[in-house]
């Protein structure tokens, strides 16, 4: 169920260039129970920014009543979020669309999760669930650059992590798809979230194997009123079939819509 | 009596305050936080009479104080509307006002005859305004001839009431006005949003697909308020007004300017409670001025203080 929420901010650390780790405090995170979910935050009242701003959940705390969120600053509403200190308050509502199925795989399966940059976060409470259930998980995580890894060692902790950065700073140099070439296992499962270039590459790198796919798209309202964030279903040649990010997804199945 | 319940043509509204079109979808996605039935009215989504997926992504960009849009009418059509999204709504005791749309002038024709005769439909909405799509939309919104002799044509076949909704990428939004009231309406809407765009500042690419949208939000208030200022003034018409409404002192200015009933839309996205939250405090502030009825406050903006039933310094 959707709700809102005043969330206080419990801890916001800078923890990779751009990039922030920011902690929020609230019964809203009761309702938080599926990974892969967002949640659509008002940075801070008035005006401007307008909108509210999608961001993923990244950990959930139940006990303490704390969610995490990862964000990297980029235009105007991450900016006057960054600013935001410990103490102060954001409204939040959520939590949003649908997450990544954890009961797909069983104990003993092998999940392949796959990040690119800011799509990394929604991975980090999913590989948590999957590993409580004793699955498999091996990730690959790819950057830009050094300066822009962050979650390393959390990934670490819970199985295998390949890192691999574009300009070769550090791990793997090249794309996560070069990583994903050198695998020297089949998954029974894959999960991805990252730019469209990097999500249509690894559908076609896993073709032959089910995966779970997190889309991104411009929103307005977030729960799937204004039609903002459609996209094409796959193999609709009316071109009329559509799915809101949203609300049906923002993870959809492997070949349900067009990348 | 209450300080809210209005008539107008086709409508009793419980209250001033409704959705307006394309910013409340059909009303499913907000039944899950509050009871519909709590307000005056719903505008919904525009219907053409085919299915339509609309313009490319993305869609909506941020500006000042503001957002863009550039859905392009996507609808499930005329049918389907009927069938589903109009029944499904049933369940609620508030009156619809149907958004109507469409590329030619059977196609507004088709529609309105249609949909006007659902039981739940109690005024028409013809968006001459919009401009987002290449044919129809605003086309029929930006030359009088046009606009009289659509209204006329639909004002045939409705078996409701028939607002207008105006579009204010015009030089005389007046001249407009009084052209559907000449074309036999029975009120006009206004706003529909002001078209503009975003760039990409770094390629210098527009920001939405379409390259330009439909401006809306608290950026546009002050252009609705001077257009509804002037309109009222000029026509017997009442008008429902949209256009950056997001609490309640935005909808005493709009009554003030000459508004019978307003209408919030973008504010939806940033505050799904908005709708009833505006109702809860218009409230609380007229008992505070002790107003007897939101209309003494209606057209002060212009009228002689002493024509005002209600006035304050
Ligand atoms: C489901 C989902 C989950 C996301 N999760 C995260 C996350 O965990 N961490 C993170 O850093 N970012 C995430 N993003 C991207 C994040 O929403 C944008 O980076 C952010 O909205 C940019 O806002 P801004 O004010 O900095 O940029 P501006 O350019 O000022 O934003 C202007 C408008 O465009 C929208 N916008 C701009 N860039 C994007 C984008 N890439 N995606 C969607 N809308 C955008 C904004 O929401 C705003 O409405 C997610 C996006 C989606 C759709
Ligand atoms: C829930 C969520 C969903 C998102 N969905 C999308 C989305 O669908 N589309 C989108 O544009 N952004 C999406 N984003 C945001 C996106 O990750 C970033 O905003 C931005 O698009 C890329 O940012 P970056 O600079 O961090 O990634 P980059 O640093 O540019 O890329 C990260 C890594 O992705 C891999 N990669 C990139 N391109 C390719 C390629 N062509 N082939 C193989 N691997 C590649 C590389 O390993 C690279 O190091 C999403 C974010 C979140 C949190
Ligand atoms: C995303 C979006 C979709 C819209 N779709 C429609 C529509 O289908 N028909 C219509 O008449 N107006 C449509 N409008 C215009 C609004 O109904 C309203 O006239 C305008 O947004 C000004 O009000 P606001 O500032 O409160 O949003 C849309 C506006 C937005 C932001
Ligand atoms: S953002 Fe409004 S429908 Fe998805
Ligand atoms: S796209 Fe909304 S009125 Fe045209």
């Amino acid at each position: 169920m959707i709700g809102h929420q005043n969330m206080k901010i419990v801890s916001h650390e800078s923890i990779a260039a751009d990039i922030y780790e920011l902690v929020l405090e609230g019964e809203l995170t009761k309702r938080m129970t599926s990974p892969g979910q967002f949640v659509h935050i008002k940075v801070t009242t008035g005006n401007d920014p307008l909108l509210r701003r999608p961001i993923s959940i990244c950990s959930i705390d139940p006990d303490l009543n704390q969610f995490t969120m990862l964000y990297r600053v980029s235009g105007s509403g991450t900016r006057v979020l960054a600013e935001r200190a410990t103490g102060a308050s954001v409204h939040v509502l959520g939590p949003l669309g649908n997450g990544f199925p954890v009961d797909y795989l069983k104990h003993g399966e092998r999940a392949l999760l796959v990040g690119g940059g800011i799509g990394v976060p929604p991975l980090y409470e999913l590989s948590k669930r999957l590993t409580e259930r004793g699955v498999h998980v091996t990730h690959i995580l790819g950057f830009q650059t050094e300066k822009a890894v962050f979650y390393k060692k959390e990934f670490e902790a819970l199985g295998d992590t390949y890192i691999a950065t574009v300009d070769g700073s550090y791990g793997t140099k090249g794309f996560v798809t070069d990583v994903a070439d050198q695998l020297s296992f089949q998954p029974d499962a894959y999960y991805t979230c990252g730019p469209a270039a990097m999500l249509k590459a690894v559908e076609a790198k896993f073709k032959d194997i089910n995966g779970f796919i997190s889309m991104e798209q411009r929103m307005g309202c977030g729960i799937g009123a204004c039609l903002a964030c459609v996209c094409h279903v796959a193999g609709d040649e009316s071109n009329l079939l559509y799915k809101k990010v949203c609300s049906d997804g923002p993870v959809f199945k492997s070949g349900e819509v067009v990348l | 009596m209450s300080r809210f319940g209005i008539e107008l043509p086709g409508l009793t509204l419980k209250n001033p305050i409704m959705p307006a079109s394309g910013c409340f979808g059909f009303g499913k996605e907000y039944s899950q936080f509050y009871d519909l039935s709590l307000l005056g009215a719903i505008m919904v989504k525009a219907t053409t009479r085919e299915v339509r997926f609309g313009n490319p992504t993305p869609r909506v960009a941020e500006t000042s104080s503001g957002m863009l849009n550039a859905i392009g009418l996507q609808n499930p059509g005329l049918d389907h509307v009927l069938q589903h999204e109009l029944k499904w709504l049933e369940q609620y005791d508030v009156p619809i006002i149907a958004n109507v749309a469409g590329s030619t002038i059977e196609d507004y024709e088709e529609v309105a005859e249609t949909i006007s005769r659902a039981p739940n439909v109690h005024a028409l909405e013809i968006n001459i305004s919009c401009p987002n799509v290449k044919e129809g939309g605003i086309a029929f919104g930006t030359h009088p001839d046009t606009a009289r002799e659509l209204t006329e044509k639909v004002k045939k076949v409705s078996s409701v009431p028939v607002y207008i909704k105006l579009s204010p990428n015009v030089t005389s939004i007046t001249e407009m006005a009084l052209a559907a009231e000449e074309g036999g309406a029975d009120g006009l809407t206004m706003i529909n949003t002001l078209l503009g765009m975003r760039l990409d500042s770094r390629s210098g690419k527009p920001v939405i697909a379409n390259k330009t949208g439909g401006l809306s939000g608290p950026a546009i208030k002050p252009v609705a308020l001077r257009m509804v200022y002037e309109v009222s003034q000029k026509t017997a018409l009442p008008i429902i007004a949209m256009g950056g409404v997001s609490d309640e002192m935005d909808v005493i200015d709009f009554i003030s300017a000459g508004a019978s009933a307003v209408a919030v839309g973008t504010a939806n996205f940033v505050d799904p409670f908005v709708c009833p939250a505006i109702i809860e405090k218009l409230e609380d502030r007229l008992k505070e001025w002790e107003i007897e009825h939101i209309h003494d406050l209606k057209g002060r903006s212009w009228m002689d203080i002493g024509e005002t039933a209600y006035h304050r310094t």
